[in-house]
């Protein structure tokens, strides 16, 4: 197997032993329709309706996208637009709870007798990828068997982003609903083999989990060094089956589905109690949170304000969805929990003030950003042949391949924004239609 | 709570470390071994010149700058760097005018005017130790005798280990240095070049601390040993070879250079075998003794055309793409 570059990070994982807490009811819920990936939900409501828990408030016809379900029951105060953080707008609710948390009539387990129900039930749920990228589950449920077969299951708890250890705490306090969450998985989709990935810096969920799996012939635990970026897709399935996902391919075309540990440890819980996704474990830490650093169950559409407050942050001047590698900055503390929000990093100093680290230079064409890419590709090429607009040389490049991990600009002692460029140079190449 | 202009910007929002300055001053301390023990092994006049040189070139950089009206970079040291290649690169007799032309050449017309940091095809401190080589050959061709002793200078010129004969016994030919000559560097040569294990001290540390990869070091050296192997037929004479001269100097310092040496590793394969075999050719068949610095300068010229040649395997690329 190639060693496939990557970064050291500092781990930062100072909330790994911080059992998860309720973080209780917020004063006011928003909840904007853009949370994943596909077609954007259609609002059901307006102002003054009154909503319950697990109420579906917004979905749309297109199999690629999921509903959204309301966190709580309360009264709809607003109605409004939403700037998201890539720059487009959608519609947003303000409810105000009513503190009742009376269930919508309809919440109760799925029925689920074969696939087919299966992948029903989950796109119900609301689900999508809660590893940060916000893909429909259900949409990589419904692969074709006859096409595309998988034979391998694999469980990303890699979790290599510094700081963030809700995913940690999942394998320790959702143990069972995990092992009953691969479980279904395997049998309604037909699964012959699971592969648990972590990292080795979670001693504690590795044992864990080779504990409660020693009976289970399928399923095996895999340890992989912690090193930046293990958990992005293209790298965990080769380190773990290694398999390559050939450019412009799915994992289903190399036979494997990569599942986040949080996701299918919420699909057993929701095939017991028929409870949307609605809220959402994450890890609360930053320099700007002076207390009550830790992981906590928190309700989608909470404002993150709420959150710094309670971690006593007083000077914020960063603000992060998710981790310093690859975690989207907010630009209002207002902006609420998402259903793909597994960190909120909040931060006193400017993180990534390059004058700290030597400044930015001219390249000086070391190469360090290449031996970092996970994917051996030419990041300081992709920078010339961006400034150039050089179509087909970014083409020949592969930079369709980047997945935009940020090693490269990590390894740069010229501190260029790289990944930021190979961005710029995607949009480019999609206006450019060579 | 104060959260008024929130910093937005891209991911991600970490950078590591190192900086530009960083890997130059490493690489500066990686050559302060051999720089040291040149200034031992050809006294004072040696440090001067070194002294000169870099002096020279900083001057010469901020100059630049100034007269373009550029950001200054003298910060990034990267001019340091270049005046104390070149100076290692030159003889501990040279007049000291000398040094300040090759500075203003390394500097002003192969750097700068090629664009500064990063730009430049051909490596600064070898293009301008070919200028002086070529303009003032009889001073640059000339070598001072090894006095160890920092305190002292010996005008004295002494042969290289390139150029001396080999030493007569009856019918055995004798080379004219032993390995323990060349190792500590007491023979004749330019400052930075003859203390073989100085220079891979240095060199050890560059690899390690991962500023240089060693791919073009061993690549180059191990063509020069393997083809002096077949020619002369003697382990002894590939090893004396691969000491001899600025072989190793060149190896480690100057043909790593970012700027001017291939991108990818593959890249640098075909660069250090170019390098080795050119040195070769030059040292057995033709009348200069030394080939290390042309040698640099014809593969740096090569650079861009490897560079579009050889590119890296993408993971995921597939390999035969039919392009519409
Ligand atoms: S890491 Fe930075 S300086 Fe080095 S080659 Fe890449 S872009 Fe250039
Ligand atoms: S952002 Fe793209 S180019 Fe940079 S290291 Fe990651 S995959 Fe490679």
């Amino acid at each position: 197997m190639k060693n496939l570059g990557g970064v050291k990070l500092p781990h930062n994982k100072n909330t790994a032993n911080s059992e998860t807490v309720d973080f209780g009811l917020p004063k006011t819920i928003v909840i904007p329709m853009a949370q994943a990936m596909g077609a954007v939900p259609n609002l059901f409501l307006k102002r003054d309706d009154k909503v319950l828990k697990g109420q579906i408030i917004g979905n749309a016809d297109a199999f690629m996208s999921a509903p959204i379900h309301s966190p709580v029951s309360g009264d709809v105060i607003d109605i409004s637009d939403y700037l998201n953080p890539n720059g487009s707008h959608c519609k947003a609710v303000t409810i105000r709870p009513d503190g009742l948390q009376t269930l919508f009539e309809t919440v109760k387990p799925p029925e689920i007798t074969d696939k087919k129900s299966f992948i029903l039930a989950v796109r119900d749920s609301g689900l999508t990828g809660l590893g940060g990228a916000a893909f429909p589950t259900h949409v990589k449920f419904s692969y074709d068997e006859t096409k595309t077969p998988i034979d391998t299951l694999i469980i990303n708890g890699a979790e290599c982003e510094p700081y963030i250890t809700a995913d940690n705490r999942c394998f320790l306090e959702d143990t069972d609903d995990i092992i009953d969450g691969i479980k279904l998985c395997m049998k309604y989709l037909n699964i012959k083999r699971c592969i648990i990935s972590i990292e080795d810096n979670k001693a504690e969920a590795i044992a864990l989990m080779r504990e409660k799996t020693a009976d289970m012939k399928a399923v095996e635990v895999k340890v992989l060094p912690s090193l930046y970026p293990q958990g992005a897709e293209k790298v965990i399935i080769y380190k773990s089956t290694g398999r390559i996902v050939m450019e412009g391919e799915l994992p289903a075309n190399a036979g494997v589905l990569v599942l986040n540990v949080s996701t299918v440890s919420f699909i057993s819980k929701y095939c017991k109690t028929g409870i949307p996704l609605t809220s959402k474990r994450l890890t609360l830490d930053g320099s700007a949170i002076k207390k009550n650093r830790g992981n906590y169950n928190v309700l989608i559409g909470t404002p993150i304000s709420e959150l710094l407050e309670f971690g006593g942050a007083e000077d914020v001047k960063t603000i992060l969805y998710g981790g310093p590698m690859m975690g989207v900055p907010l630009y209002s503390p207002e902006q609420p929990v998402l259903k793909s929000t597994n960190a909120i990093l909040a931060f006193d100093t400017d993180i990534s003030d390059s004058k700290n680290t030597g400044g930015v230079s001219a390249c000086i064409r070391c190469g360090s950003c290449t031996r970092a890419c996970p994917l051996n590709l030419l990041p300081m090429r992709f920078e010339t042949a961006y400034k150039t607009k050089d179509a087909k040389m970014l083409k020949k490049l592969k930079l369709s391949l980047c997945m935009n991990c940020g090693c490269c600009s990590f390894a740069c002692p010229a501190h260029r924004p790289l990944a930021e460029i190979n961005q710029l140079a995607k949009d480019f190449l999609r206006n450019a239609k060579i | 709570m104060n959260t008024g202009n929130l910093i937005v910007t891209p991911s991600p929002h970490i950078t590591g470390k190192r900086s530009t300055k960083g890997v130059m001053l490493g690489v500066i301390i990686a050559l302060i071994p051999a720089a040291v023990a040149g200034c031992i092994i050809f006294g004072w006049r040696a440090a001067l010149v070194l002294i000169v040189t870099i002096v020279s070139a900083v001057i010469f950089e901020a100059l630049w700058n100034i007269i373009i009206k550029r950001k200054q970079t003298v910060g990034d040291v990267s001019a340091v760097l270049t005046g104390l290649l070149l100076g290692m690169n030159l003889s501990s007799t040279v007049p000291l005018y000398i040094p300040v032309i090759g500075a203003f050449a390394a500097i002003v017309i192969v750097k700068q005017l090629f664009g500064g940091l990063g730009q430049n095809f051909a490596n600064p401190a070898i293009s301008a130790r070919i200028i002086l080589a070529v303009c003032f050959a009889a001073q640059m061709g000339s070598f001072a005798e090894p006095v160890v002793n920092f305190l002292k200078f010996d005008a004295v010129t002494a042969p290289t280990p390139l150029v001396a004969g080999y030493l007569i016994d009856g019918t055995d030919k004798i080379l004219p240095f032993t390995f323990s000559d060349m190792l500590l560097g007491t023979t004749g040569g330019s400052i930075g070049e003859t203390c073989a294990l100085a220079l891979i001290i240095g060199a050890v540390g560059l690899m390690i601390f991962k500023i240089i990869t060693p791919t073009i070091p061993i690549s180059y050296i191990g063509t020069v040993f393997v083809l002096t192997l077949i020619y002369t037929g003697s382990i002894d004479e590939s090893i004396y070879y691969t000491l001899a001269g600025g072989l190793l100097l060149g190896a480690f310092f100057m043909a790593t250079d970012y700027t001017t040496s291939p991108l990818t590793e593959r890249g640098k394969l075909i660069f250090g075998i170019g390098c080795g075999l050119i040195t070769f050719v030059i040292r057995f068949f033709t009348k200069m003794p030394e080939g290390v610095s042309f040698s640099i300068l014809l593969m740096n010229l090569l650079t861009p055309l490897i560079d579009d040649i050889i590119l890296t395997h993408p993971l995921g690329a597939k390999p035969k793409e039919v392009s519409k």
